[in-house]
């Protein structure tokens, strides 16, 4: 098999995918995937294949997250958590530079780029969606955030076609998963239903192929690839959500003044979580600290959500000062504006918003009640 | 009086008049100039008259205590100086006061009220002509009340 | 490896240092400054993002000549911690500049035509710049007309500048204020009453607008009476903004982006934005 013949199709064992972290480490990569920490699963690093949640899965509504325990022994058995790799490619804090006053003046020292390089391991297709989103925002313009594209084209991914549809899961009507379909290195395919616990893998780089060519592997017989394809129709089939999102950019900027508004301005308590979980939000703000006598100064940028009042603060008060034009702005953003101004979606389905809203307002359901009850 | 009547004509708040309507509005028209510092009309006062501006520049104020004189409005050539000879009990709410050299069109309010009263085509050609003064000027009262430049607290 | 990350890295600051300090009005300062790479050109109706050390950054339009190279010019009113600091600079201290930013006034579609230009504040500003270059390629445009408005009189910015353009016979200037004291012998009123009574074609016209955004709002209303048509109007618009290149989202404006797609905006193109509260 060519390594880098995507057509083709390999297959790895459990051991196989240690001896990809181990390939991966000796290259310098930073390893992060899934663990199990404080009752989710949350990306961190990854030592071995032992770190990864096996045998859990979760249970995904509005406001509602639970691990349960599966009855086999699957590394990848469940939907996306709280964390998204934004984590890792966009910090929640970095600094832009410092500067120091001297006798002659100032002189302003950037922040060195950052030379970690991350290996991210489970990257499914609505994530794989929002890095491609956040990129077209951060380095597809006219000008680039230089960190951000550091990390990102340091990065290697490994994708994973999910074989778990979780409760808020919505990707297949977003056309954005459950099967990956570019931007990685190499795609995995869990098949843990009969016989030998294995991945079916794909190559979408040559690093990839590389790799890959490294690890003890074997070619994939027609039947797993038909299994990995049956995994991900069966993901497809059992999505927890859906949101008709073909009209939604018309729909929603027609329907800015909506009573559905009010209604969920009424429940939104503005807390800011969904732009906190959610992979494609990048909005940011800037902070200066100084010691006592001023001599050293800082900038460092930090996540920064529309939620709070702060956000559109102009002299003398927010141009957003109630919840509803909160809550608008986000949703409308993303499903809306976000076409104008990035020539892409916001939104790739994930359902962590969904999720993690503490009063479980959910996204789909807000565009449904909107196009269920336009004013004629 | 012919010169008068060109006058009139060509005031910007007549543009356009019929002539039948033009000469009775003029038979209530005179002539008027008021020197730099003089009233027009003082607060308090029957509105018997109200003035087209051609020339000059006219400060509409209320008196403050502790404030003085406070201008609220000036007007300028081409626009009117009186609206509550409109509506009763037809007296002046301000005064106003000639910056400089002004000459104007007098209108005789109660001349102009009767014909149209007696003429009510007359009367709406005028409600038509008065109507949008009047909502310019409470559009423009309401951004000044706004004190949009002022520094927020 | 560590790469250092060159001058092109867009949220790191020059340094500047401030020529001259003139007091402008209450709590309004213009600062001169003097980059020490040299001064990036700008258009009228750009901002740059200014550093005050230990304090913060804010975006502030550019007040100058465009045609006066190496020293930039802002108009700064203190109201936050940052344009606070900045007002209080004085010669020879430095800043951080970032910029210029955005786009600017439509000085490309006015050639040959009349330029109605209302300001209300601070919003004569970021007009000057503006207002520098039409006055020095003068033979190009038709009538000019600067339509002004402040609060007060003390408000007034650029007092002599007024004078003395109001001297050339080439420009029709017309100043007032909404608030006066009994010594003021000028215009009293809104500044939108000042666009009925100016002296241009609507049909052959542009018009630049600038001041707060309420002001704007009735001062297109008061063109478009006058007989100006949307995709004639210009106005420059303010938002929250935290980076000026896109980054950090602050700025969105509905389905644009006031610092990329302005501060200057045609106004047909905002239209239906201006038109939503709160958006």
């Amino acid at each position: 098999m060519s390594p880098t013949d995507s057509t083709q199709h390999a297959v790895v064992t459990p051991e196989g995918l240690q001896a990809l972290f181990e390939a991966l480490k000796r290259r310098n990569y930073r390893v992060i995937g899934p663990i199990l920490r404080d009752g989710a699963i949350i990306f961190d690093d990854i030592a071995s294949v032992g770190d990864l949640p096996k045998g859990w899965t979760d249970e995904q509504d509005g406001g509602h997250y639970r691990l349960h325990r599966r009855d086999d022994g699957a590394l990848f058995g469940y939907a996306v958590g709280p964390h998204s790799w934004k984590k890792f490619l966009l910090p929640a804090t970095q600094r832009l530079w410092s500067a120091e006053r001297t006798e002659h003046g100032v002189a302003i020292t950037p922040e060195p780029r950052p030379s970690e390089r991350f290996a991210f391991i489970g990257v499914r297709a609505c994530d794989l969606n929002a890095i491609a989103i956040q990129d077209r925002v951060l380095i597809g313009g006219a000008q680039a955030d230089l960190r951000y594209q550091s990390r990102r084209q340091g990065a290697f991914i490994v994708a994973l076609n999910c074989g778990v549809a979780g409760g808020t899961c919505f990707c297949a009507s977003m056309h954005t998963g459950p099967k990956a379909s570019g931007g990685y290195d190499l795609v995995l395919t869990e098949l843990v239903d009969d016989g030998e616990h294995r991945f079916v893998v794909g190559v979408g780089s040559e690093g990839g192929g590389t790799v890959l060519a490294e690890l003890p592997h074997r070619s994939a017989a027609s039947e797993e690839v038909a299994a990995a394809e049956a995994v991900v129709a069966h993901t497809l089939a059992n999505m927890g959500r859906a949101m008709y999102s073909d009209d939604v950019h018309d729909l929603l900027l027609r329907n800015l003044d909506h009573p559905r508004w009010d209604e969920v301005a009424a429940r939104c308590l503005t807390c800011g979580n969904c732009t906190l979980v959610c992979p494609t939000c990048f909005c940011t703000t800037v902070e200066e600290s100084s010691d006592l006598d001023g001599s050293r100064t800082a900038r460092s940028q930090r996540w920064d959500s529309c939620f709070t009042m702060d956000f559109s603060y102009i002299h003398g008060g927010s141009v957003r000062a109630t919840a509803r034009s909160r809550y608008r702005q986000w949703m409308t953003h993303k499903l809306a504006t976000w076409w104008d101004q990035f020539g892409t979606t916001g939104c790739v389905g994930c359902g962590r918003c969904i999720t993690w809203c503490p009063v479980g307002i959910d996204i789909t359901e807000e565009v449904a009640a909107i196009r269920g009850s336009e004013p004629s | 009086m012919e010169g008068l009547e060109r006058i009139v004509k060509e005031h910007p708040f007549f543009a356009g008049m019929q002539n039948a309507f033009c000469d009775l509005v003029c038979g209530c028209a005179r002539n008027v100039r008021f020197e730099a510092g003089q009233y027009l009309f003082h607060e308090g006062e029957p509105a018997d008259w109200f003035y087209l501006l051609r020339h000059g520049r006219v400060a509409l104020q209320v008196a403050v205590p502790g404030r003085g004189a406070v201008t609220f409005q000036t007007m300028a050539e081409g626009e009117i100086v009186g609206l509550s000879w409109l509506i009763p009990p037809y007296r002046w709410t301000y005064d106003a006061k000639a910056i400089g050299l002004t000459r104007a069109i007098a209108m005789d309010a109660k001349c102009l009220r009767e014909k149209c009263e007696a003429d009510h085509d007359l009367g709406y050609e005028m409600m038509k002509r008065f109507m949008p003064v009047l909502i310019q000027r409470l559009q423009a009262t309401r951004l000044q009340i706004l004190d949009v430049y002022g520094t927020p607290a | 490896m560590t790469a250092a990350i060159t001058a092109a890295d867009p949220m790191v600051p020059r340094v500047a240092r401030v020529l001259r300090r003139r007091r402008n009005g209450p709590q309004v300062f213009t600062l001169d400054v003097e980059p020490e790479d040299p001064a990036p050109a700008f258009a009228p109706g750009q901002f740059s993002m200014l550093t005050a050390f230990g304090v913060g950054e804010a975006p502030i339009s550019a007040s100058g000549d465009p045609a006066e190279p190496g020293r930039l010019v802002y108009t700064i009113r203190a109201v936050g911690p940052v344009s606070s600091a900045l007002t209080r600079l004085g010669p020879g201290d430095l800043l951080g500049l970032r910029g210029p930013f955005g786009m600017g006034w439509p000085m490309v579609e006015a050639p040959g035509r009349d330029v109605v230009i209302v300001a209300g504040g601070l919003g004569l500003a970021p007009l000057r710049p503006a207002l520098y270059r039409l006055l020095a390629e003068r033979a190009r445009y038709g009538k000019i007309v600067l339509l002004y408005g402040a609060r007060g009189p003390a408000d007034i910015l650029f007092r002599n500048e007024i004078e003395s353009w109001r001297r050339r016979l080439d420009i029709d200037i017309a100043v007032t204020v909404d608030h006066a004291p009994p010594d003021w012998r000028g215009h009293v009123g809104v500044v939108t009453r000042l666009i009925a009574r100016a002296d241009f074609d609507p049909l052959h016209a542009v018009a630049l607008v600038c001041g707060p955004e309420v002001m704007m709002r009735f001062a297109i209303a008061g063109l478009g009476e006058a007989g100006l048509a949307d995709d004639a109007i210009y106005l420059s618009m303010e938002r929250n903004m935290k980076c000026a290149v896109v980054f950090c989202g602050h700025c969105q404006f509905g389905t644009v982006f006031v610092c990329r797609d302005g501060p200057v905006f045609r106004y047909d193109r905002v239209r239906s934005l201006l038109a939503v509260k709160e958006i």
